[in-house]
């Protein structure tokens, strides 16, 4: 009955609407309908009827990502904001922008430079939208210097499930006039509102940047006690690796040379890890310079960052042993927007190709124990792990081979938090359905309760990405 | 017996002998809080000394139906803290204690009575300090900024309050003690909780970020004939590329009155000095300085000074920070406003406040946050010429409304609290105003955290709506297919 009128009900919004492909799928589910709105009204409209034949619907940006996370519970209708594309106003006096949610963070970046601004934000995923960064809340290297997006978003747009459209900030980025309502939307993976646009303080483009980028195999300055595991004692590189980290980054981090970041790239937890610092400004060079004396003698100074900057780990090809694979070429915007355009599957889009994703977080001193963890996990699940990321902001990635064991996921997930103290957290970003079926995504969550009345209060009806976020909200 | 004797009673039996203050000469030292025009004395004052006791005392109210207002220092300039007749002020004045100091992580846990400053003062010797830093910072207590959002001269470079608190344990309005964390994955609840006003719940524990001292401060006083030629140095200054660490401006008035209060030696005939502080790398700050400087004489400058020392840049900053209340010397009474525009829209907001002066015969004197066009402009009044209060109070509501106009905000700093929640309209519509009440019902449903602030109409939340897990009740009778 629901079936036969809910297409007029959504084309009578007169949004732009059609029928969902293979392509659509959000996390193996597959909605009935795709709209493709160009304005907050129009999601409003499109909300409206959603809530008028209670449909589930499900934001999205340009689906770099829409297979992370748990499926849906259910999905009618993919709300795409693929046309809500435009950078809305640029004021470079007033170092500010707002833009529809639907802008890719890389047509975004071109807008400032060329008023020699920037938003000080890392994008690990490539085509990302603004609306995906915001849903997602996602960080990258610089997050140590300058924040993640909730502390450089000033004011949003959203659109509830009942259609009603909201604002909170503004353009002006000093203002505590209200609620702020930009922070709780941030991270909260489309299941409160949808993003329908967004203002964030901008910074001046640096003047320069230089990378330092140091080798590390064996202790620089101190030596590790052997490590005792389950009464087991250990003494190997990948210990040392912990050691020489945990002396180094402190004189890294509390230098007064003001790192922005400071990464680690660890391909093969049995070998050597290279670590990354980012220095920014007029006299970046010459603080690289003293950078590099801290870092050991075989520091290098550069212009260009490594390859794997700023990107997500890449996993061994195989489960089995064997040298870690080429990063696979990550899919543009161009390839997504194409996907949007036929309907079709692209493999990164819609399977996600068995992809298994894990973050870390923990505080800086508890730094070995989070880098450890992984190698230990790895042993005792026998897996093998590829970890990069933050070693100042302490967000560390950690991806497993596609073809990993579905329990073995499970197990090294379970021996990674084990391995965690108090503050440690491992959130598991994506995962095969036969692996996540087996572990718990999000691990603790202090304030679970008060999260679920808040999903209560903006989604009653549970029609906005049901069941993707934490407990099930 | 009265809801609010009984409900005294019971905090007598939970909290220390001492600790349930009823004494009317005592009650009323809690009367007001920075922003004296707003009084009422609280139905009854507590002192809670621990998290437990503050979650007794929630839950108590619950239990009575009754009201409660946190308050730390009173230092508030909205009226955020202002009690209620009907109602019961936690005061965590005896919440004092710094928990833990943890340099390595970078982040200290405090109860939410400590004040600003003392954070700073327990981490300066090794070499970090807690970042914002509003001019209140010796007396303000922690837990007030969590709720006011504050900020400082210094949060230009560095944000505000939100960006400098890791995690809150906080007793929820239903007398729930629960932590907000910002590593933690789920909706941000910290960040939406910071600023929030006390109408979320009382802070009691406070987990900060402690943030490295910058190897070289300078600091640079440049004066100008008028305002605009500073405003100009400030859009160039921003234009150039640089982010100082703070940018502050004063007017032809509020010089005055800090020369006479102060006597901070601002140079002659400045119709407008501007104090702009660069911090950082040494190299770094020795290549801003050198921009900083070439544009403030550009723009006009006619006499530059600059602090190395620690007690050149005090002696610079004396007279900013004494400014407020150095304008007593030259009014009986004022107000202090508190607005924001965008940056570039300055000169055109501070013509207008010039046309208002002439409009209504009221002077202003102008102090502000140049950097990020937060205003505070001090609005001069003597109660003893009749009707001049009520043109004052005309020009300080108009100067926001130019604010709104130019796209601004109608508080950067001070809260909405009791003052300004009547104009919240003017900024927000009525559903964007229901849309942030969505979140006060679901953490304070019966609307006992600080009601009255904040919103222009308190709203009734109803019961929380029930959830749906997933079967439609019309599929589950049987009426409708499920696809
Ligand atoms: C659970 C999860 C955790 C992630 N964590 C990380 C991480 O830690 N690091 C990292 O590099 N990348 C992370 N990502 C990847 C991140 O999603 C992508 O980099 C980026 O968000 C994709 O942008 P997109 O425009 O392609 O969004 P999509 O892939 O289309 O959508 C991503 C998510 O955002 C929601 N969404 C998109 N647009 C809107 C909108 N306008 N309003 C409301 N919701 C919207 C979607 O419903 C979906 O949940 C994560 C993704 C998910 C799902
Ligand atoms: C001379 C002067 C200069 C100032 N300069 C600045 C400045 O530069 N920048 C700036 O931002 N502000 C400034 N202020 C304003 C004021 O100092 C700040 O708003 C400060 O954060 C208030 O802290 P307090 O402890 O005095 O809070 P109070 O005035 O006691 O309370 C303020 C609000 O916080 C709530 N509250 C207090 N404690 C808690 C808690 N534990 N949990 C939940 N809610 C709580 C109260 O209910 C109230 O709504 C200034 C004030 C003065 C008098």
């Amino acid at each position: 009955m629901r079936g036969e009128r809910t297409p007029d009900a959504l084309a009578a919004t007169g949004v732009a609407v059609r029928e969902a492909g293979d392509g659509d799928e959000v996390a193996g589910v597959r909605p009935r309908w795709v709209t493709l709105p160009e304005s907050a009204e129009e999601i409003a409209a499109v909300l409206r009827a959603c809530a008028a034949h209670d449909l589930a619907a499900v934001a999205t940006g340009a689906r770099t990502k829409l297979h992370w996370g748990a499926p849906p519970e259910r999905c009618d209708v993919l709300v795409e904001l693929s046309r809500m594309d435009r950078v809305l106003e640029h004021t470079p006096g007033d170092l500010v922008v707002r833009v529809q949610a639907g802008v890719t963070t890389e047509v975004l970046a071109d807008a400032l430079a060329a008023e020699n601004q920037e938003l000080a934000l890392d994008v690990p995923v490539p085509g990302t939208t603004v609306g995906g960064l915001l849903a997602t809340g996602i960080a990258g290297p610089r997050a140590f210097r300058h924040g993640t997006a909730r502390d450089l978003l000033i004011g949003i747009t959203v659109v509830l499930a009942d259609g009603t459209i909201a604002r909170s900030g503004g353009k002006v980025v000093k203002n505590v006039a209200g609620y702020d309502l930009g922070k709780l939307f941030t991270g909260s993976y489309g299941t409160l509102g949808v993003i329908a646009d967004a203002t964030f303080r901008l910074r001046p483009l640096p003047a320069a940047r230089a990378w330092v980028t140091a080798s590390v195999a064996r202790p620089v300055t101190e030596t590790v006690e052997p490590y005792v595991y389950e009464g087991r004692t250990f003494d190997t590189t990948s210990t040392d690796v912990a050691a020489a980290l945990r002396a180094m980054v402190p004189a890294i981090t509390e230098s007064p040379l003001e790192p922005s970041a400071v990464e680690v790239d660890w391909p093969d937890v049995d070998g050597p890890c290279t670590v990354t610092v980012l220095l920014e400004g007029t006299a970046a060079a010459e603080r690289a310079k003293a950078l590099s004396a801290l870092m050991g003698g075989t520091a290098e100074v550069t212009e260009e960052p490594p390859p794997w900057w700023g990107r997500l780990p890449e996993p061994s090809r195989r489960a089995g042993s064997g040298p870690p694979a080429e990063a696979p070429e990550p899919a543009g915007p161009r390839d997504a927007e194409a996907a949007v355009l036929t309907g079709a599957a692209s493999d990164s889009a819609a399977s996600g190709g068995g992809e298994i994703l894990l973050e870390v977080r923990n505080i800086p001193s508890r730094l070995a124990g989070s880098f450890v963890g992984p190698f230990w996990a790895a042993r005792a699940a026998d897996v093998r792990p590829a970890v990069r990321g933050s070693l100042a902001a302490q967000v560390l990635h950690v991806a497993l081979p596609p073809d990993t064991e579905p329990g073995l996921v499970a197990a090294f997930t379970g021996e990674l938090r084990a391995h965690m103290e108090d503050e440690g957290r491992v959130v598991v970003l994506c995962a095969p359905r036969e692996a996540a079926r087996r572990l718990d995504r999000w691990g603790r969550v202090g304030a679970l309760p008060l999260m679920r009345r808040v999903k209560e209060r903006f989604d009653p009806g549970r029609r906005l990405s049901p069941g993707r976020f934490v407990g099930g909200i | 017996m009265s809801v609010l004797e009984r409900l005294t009673e019971r905090l007598t039996a939970v909290l220390p002998p001492d600790a349930v203050v009823t004494d009317p000469v005592r009650l009323r030292t809690y009367e007001c809080d920075g922003l004296t025009v707003h009084r009422a004395v609280p139905g009854v004052v507590v002192l809670p000394e621990t998290t437990e006791q503050v979650a007794a005392v929630v839950r108590l109210c619950r239990e009575h139906g009754v009201p409660f207002v946190a308050r730390g220092s009173g230092t508030g300039l909205s009226g955020g803290a202002l009690p209620r007749t009907d109602g019961v002020l936690v005061v965590t004045s005896r919440m004092r204690r710094i928990v833990e100091i943890d340099v390595p992580d970078r982040r200290a846990v405090v109860e939410p009575g400590v004040t600003n400053l003392a954070i700073t003062e327990a981490v300066r010797d090794q070499g970090y300090y807690y970042a914002p830093d509003p001019s209140s910072q010796q007396v303000c207590s922690i837990g007030g900024n969590v709720a006011e959002n504050s900020g400082g001269a210094h949060c230009l470079k560095y944000g505000f309050t939100v960006n400098h608190v890791l995690a809150a344990e906080i007793v929820t309005p239903d007398g729930d003690v629960v932590e907000l964390s910002a590593g933690d994955p789920g909706y941000d609840l910290l960040g939406a909780f910071v600023g929030s006003e006390g109408t979320l719940g009382i802070a009691t524990k406070i987990t900060v970020r402690l943030s490295r001292a910058p190897e070289a401060v300078t600091t640079l006083l440049a004066a100008f004939t008028g305002i605009e030629a500073g405003g100009h140095a400030v859009s160039a200054i921003i234009a150039a590329g640089v982010v100082p660490a703070a940018i502050e401006m004063m007017d032809a008035l509020a010089i005055e009155a800090a020369e006479a209060a102060v006597h901070c030696g601002y140079p002659a005939g400045a119709g407008a000095v501007l104090v702009v502080e660069l911090d950082g790398p040494r190299a770094e700050v020795e290549h801003q300085f050198a921009a900083v400087e070439r544009i403030c004489r550009d723009s006009g400058a006619f006499e530059i000074r600059t602090a190395a020392s620690g007690e050149e840049r005090a002696a610079i900053w004396k007279g900013r920070k004494s400014a407020f209340a150095a304008v007593g010397r030259i009014s009986p009474a004022y107000i202090v406003q508190d607005g924001v525009v965008p940056r570039t829209a300055l000169p055109r907001v501070l013509a207008g406040i010039d046309r208002l002066q002439e409009e209504y015969g009221i002077r202003v004197a102008n102090v502000f946050h140049a950097g990020d066009g937060n205003l505070h402009p001090l609005v001069l009044f003597d109660d003893a010429v009749p009707g001049e209060r009520e043109r004052a109070e005309t020009v300080s509501g108009r100067i926001l409304d130019l604010c709104v106009e130019h796209g601004g905000s109608i508080t950067g700093e001070h809260g909405v609290g009791v003052d300004k929640s009547r104009y919240m309209p003017r900024m927000f519509t009525e559903d964007d105003l229901g849309t942030m009440q969505l979140l006060r019902c679901a953490f304070d449903p019966e609307g006992l955290a600080n009601p009255g602030k904040v919103f222009p109409t308190p709203r009734l939340c109803g019961e929380a709506p029930g959830v749906r897990t997933g079967v439609h009740p019309l599929v589950e009778a049987g009426l409708a297919e499920q696809f």
